[in-house]
């Protein structure tokens, strides 16, 4: 047995020298070389600033914005602290909340009465979900409109052309980037202050 | 369900079964030290590598066979040395480079340090921590990531082990640990890597080595988010089955698997070495349908577990009815929605993929997550649960799987032996005391570390300044009341034990108890399987191939398959049904 202690010593080094530094600082190089915006996070810049990331959710309150899902991200939307509520499907604690979040959804969406969109008042996984359904945005339209002043019609519109549908038409869900829309939002129906 | 769904599910299937037979030859070819395309490249490297690192050759110049003995010494001085320089590089965390957030061994306790050094050794990867609080880029990189490389080549060295010893007659010999270890992972695990992660970064995954990025969003806050070298870790991360994610939300976390294609991609992974080797060990046996026959077993089990999984996530529960939330899939482009249980799953996933990648991840060993078992409807949660318990046969971890089928296929040749009163034959192989002694072993000694560790979690309590847990139950440690509590900690056993490594991700493991005891738990369900497996490949090497008579019990047609998962259900159904029945199904009878 311990005649075998030394190539258990030496190609353990010699492979974490391979796949630990050499793989992923080629794997590096090459990625920043062939897809560099994804690389460094599909980051989003506005008049010069970042301001997100594409790929990961940012919370928005105000009504004149799309909201996205609901977090358990650290705090919320804590992008350096992902995750979900792990509330199990008898625990109280999850029943009590989505009665008051559909509740709540209800009063900041007064002109939607149908049922709610699964994605609505659930949490997601890593608490850091970019999308909502198109339903849910859809459902969130006639407040928007309001507070923005424009037609309900137009918002309709605007996230029916922000829709993304299903990868090479079948794969996942048909989703809304809440980021991407918003932006679109202030592009084209911009707030006066 | 949709039917789009199921085209999903379809899709992922194909692909798993068109890659079947090209991959699984390859994989025989370079196991066996055949020339391949790539061997001009890398024949003089691999030699190299023998000749650097003190490798015992024999007069051929090729590394010496050796007895199972010897093999399983080989495999435990390269596990307890890599295991030490894991935990020493985690303490050791703000002595080394690339640590831009200055993470020190304050945040990686001792007990914390040899769960997780444990966990990647053994190709589990549970996690008792969140990764981008917790550890550098390097420990990531030069710990984390070579243990999913090289906890997968050693599983698939011993799967081809077990195979020799099917294959070979009346010698001593079962191959050589490092060659085989060495072989895998140059030849098969590194250059899928590097093409996949490649892939994953065109999609969005991350790859750098930058700090946190600080962003204020457009409604003016502040947000950090995360870095790192996330892609190549990815890769080997389904590839090895290993599923330790780089980020705490694993595979749910938009950079770790930003799109459908990548979620598809990923499933594939997951599978994709696992089912090549039923092909690879047919192949190796000179008799591809016996290969396939295993491929059949599995797949009709993977079925059931993915229909259960996805009934169960669509159809929802009361409490989301009662907030008035939509249960039923709407299509229509404008108002599409995925209905169902969206509780801790991700909105481009949607249930079908969260069902599947649930149902694909535990019937590997792989133990990645794209969205919380533990807030799953309580039979969709069983399914996953379940799966570990069966012993991830299901086309199973890399090498895991096979060897672990290869195990019950020798109990379900025992009891068809037994049912008609004639010495069990498997392969040509008489299966005798000594195999069947060693293959009950394991299996007994599994399912104990399992309900043995969760039954004590269950009842201890600790002491006010107890060393070990925050003072009261151990059981208070789940973030969940009643039987749902129960099933986190059943799963975090089973998990950790069927080195699977996914949780119920509720229960807070991050004490000296459960850090120790899950730890021991992954230990025991690693080591007490691979050795008695080697004495079994050690035994059948040296028996002498009985030729196939009419007396034959054939081991390729549907009888052998309904028999192989008859008795993987009954198994694991007798074993495990007392402990669920006080968790999931109890709590699936309170909805």
């Amino acid at each position: 047995m311990l005649s075998e202690f030394k190539p258990a010593i030496l190609i353990t080094l010699f492979f974490t020298g391979l796949t630990g530094i050499l793989y992923p600082l080629a794997v590096t190089g090459a990625a920043q070389t062939l897809f560099h915006r994804q690389a460094n996070g599909s980051l989003i810049t506005k008049e010069g600033r970042i301001i997100g990331s594409e790929l990961i959710g940012q919370n928005f309150t105000r009504p004149e914005y799309f909201h996205p899902r609901l977090s358990a991200a650290g705090s919320g939307y804590d992008a350096a602290n992902s995750g979900g509520t792990n509330l199990g499907p008898t625990n109280p604690a999850l029943a009590d909340r989505l009665t008051k979040d559909a509740a709540q959804f209800r009063r900041d969406n007064p002109d939607f009465t149908g049922p709610l969109p699964a994605d609505a008042i659930t949490t997601s996984a890593s608490g850091l979900d970019p999308d909502i359904s198109p339903a849910n945005a859809q459902a969130q339209a006639g407040r928007v409109a309001t507070a923005r002043g424009t037609s309900p019609e137009a918002i309709h519109k605007l996230v029916a052309d922000h829709t993304t549908p299903r990868q090479l038409g079948v794969l996942g869900e048909p989703v809304v980037n809440v980021l991407r829309l918003n932006l679109a939002l202030d592009a084209q129906f911009p707030q006066k202050r | 369900m949709t039917s789009n769904g199921w085209l999903q599910i379809a899709i992922f299937f194909a692909l798993v079964v068109a890659c079947t037979k090209p991959l699984g030859i390859f994989i025989a070819n370079v196991m066996e030290g055949r020339g391949t395309w790539l061997s001009p490249v890398l024949r003089p490297f691999e030699n190299l590598i023998y000749k650097l690192c003190g490798v015992r050759r024999g007069d051929d110049g090729l590394p010496a066979e050796q007895t199972w003995t010897r093999y399983a010494a080989s495999l435990l001085a390269f596990s307890a040395f890599s295991t030490l320089l894991l935990y020493a590089m985690q303490r050791l965390q703000i002595l080394l480079p690339f640590n831009p957030r200055g993470f020190s061994a304050n945040t990686v306790s001792p007990d914390l340090a040899f769960n997780t050094a444990v966990s990647f050794n053994t190709n589990t990867n549970w996690q008792n921590y969140v990764p981008e609080t917790t550890l550098s880029y390097f420990v990531q990189m030069a710990g984390l990531t070579v243990h999913n490389f090289l906890s997968a080549a050693a599983g698939l060295g011993i799967a081809m082990a077990l195979v020799r010893g099917f294959a070979r007659h009346s010698v001593q010999t079962i191959g050589n640990f490092w060659a085989d270890l060495t072989r895998a992972t140059l030849y098969i695990l590194l250059p899928l890597s590097f093409v996949i992660a490649l892939v994953l970064c065109s999609q969005g995954v991350i790859q750098n080595l930058n700090a946190y990025t600080a962003v204020t969003t457009l409604e003016g806050v502040k947000q950090t988010i995360a870095q790192g070298p996330v892609a190549s870790q990815e890769a080997i991360k389904m590839l090895g089955t290993n599923g330790g994610g780089f980020f705490n939300a694993n595979s749910a976390h938009p950079f770790e698997n930003p799109t459908a294609f990548t979620n598809l991609l990923e499933m594939f992974l997951i599978f994709l070495i696992p089912a090549a080797l039923t092909y690879t060990f047919g192949k190796m046996v000179r008799d591809t349908r016996q290969g396939w026959a295993l491929f059949a077993a599995m797949t009709i089990l993977w079925f059931a577990g993915t229909l259960t999984a996805y009934h169960f996530e669509q159809q929802g529960t009361p409490a989301l009815r009662k907030a008035g939330i939509e249960m039923t899939a709407t299509s229509t482009a404008a108002s599409a929605q995925s209905g169902g249980n969206m509780e801790g799953k991700e909105t481009r996933f949607g249930i079908a993929n969260t069902a599947l990648f649930a149902t694909v991840t535990t019937d590997a060993s792989c133990g990645a997550i794209n969205g919380w078992h533990d807030s799953f409807t309580p039979l969709g949660g069983l399914v996953p649960l379940f799966n570990i318990q069966l012993g991830e046969v299901v086309f199973g971890g890399v090498g895991a799987g096979l060897y672990g089928m290869l195990m019950f296929a020798i109990l379900a040749v025992f009891i068809a032996g037994l049912m008609v009163g004639r010495t069990p034959e498997y392969l040509g192989k008489k299966i005798e005391k000594k195999e069947v002694k060693m293959a009950m072993i394991a299996m007994l000694v599994l399912a104990a570390s399992i309900l043995f560790f969760a039954g004590a979690s269950s009842v201890a309590e600790f002491a006010k300044n107890s060393y070990w847990n925050t003072p009261g139950p151990a059981a208070a440690n789940t973030n969940n009341p009643g039987a749902h509590g129960l099933s986190e900690i059943l799963y975090a056993f089973t998990s950790a034990t069927g080195n699977n490594g996914s949780a119920f991700g509720g229960l807070n493991g991050n004490t000296v108890w459960y850090n120790l005891t899950l730890g021991f738990a992954m230990l025991i369900g690693r080591f007490m399987m691979l050795l008695p497996l080697l004495a079994i490949a050690g035994s059948l090497a040296g028996k002498k191939q009985i030729p196939v008579s009419a007396g034959t019990f054939p081991t390729h047609g549907p009888l052998f398959v309904s028999l192989l998962v008859g008795v993987v259900v009954i198994v694991g159904a007798l074993t495990y049904f007392p402990a669920l029945s006080l968790g999931p199904i109890v709590e699936h009878l309170m909805l």
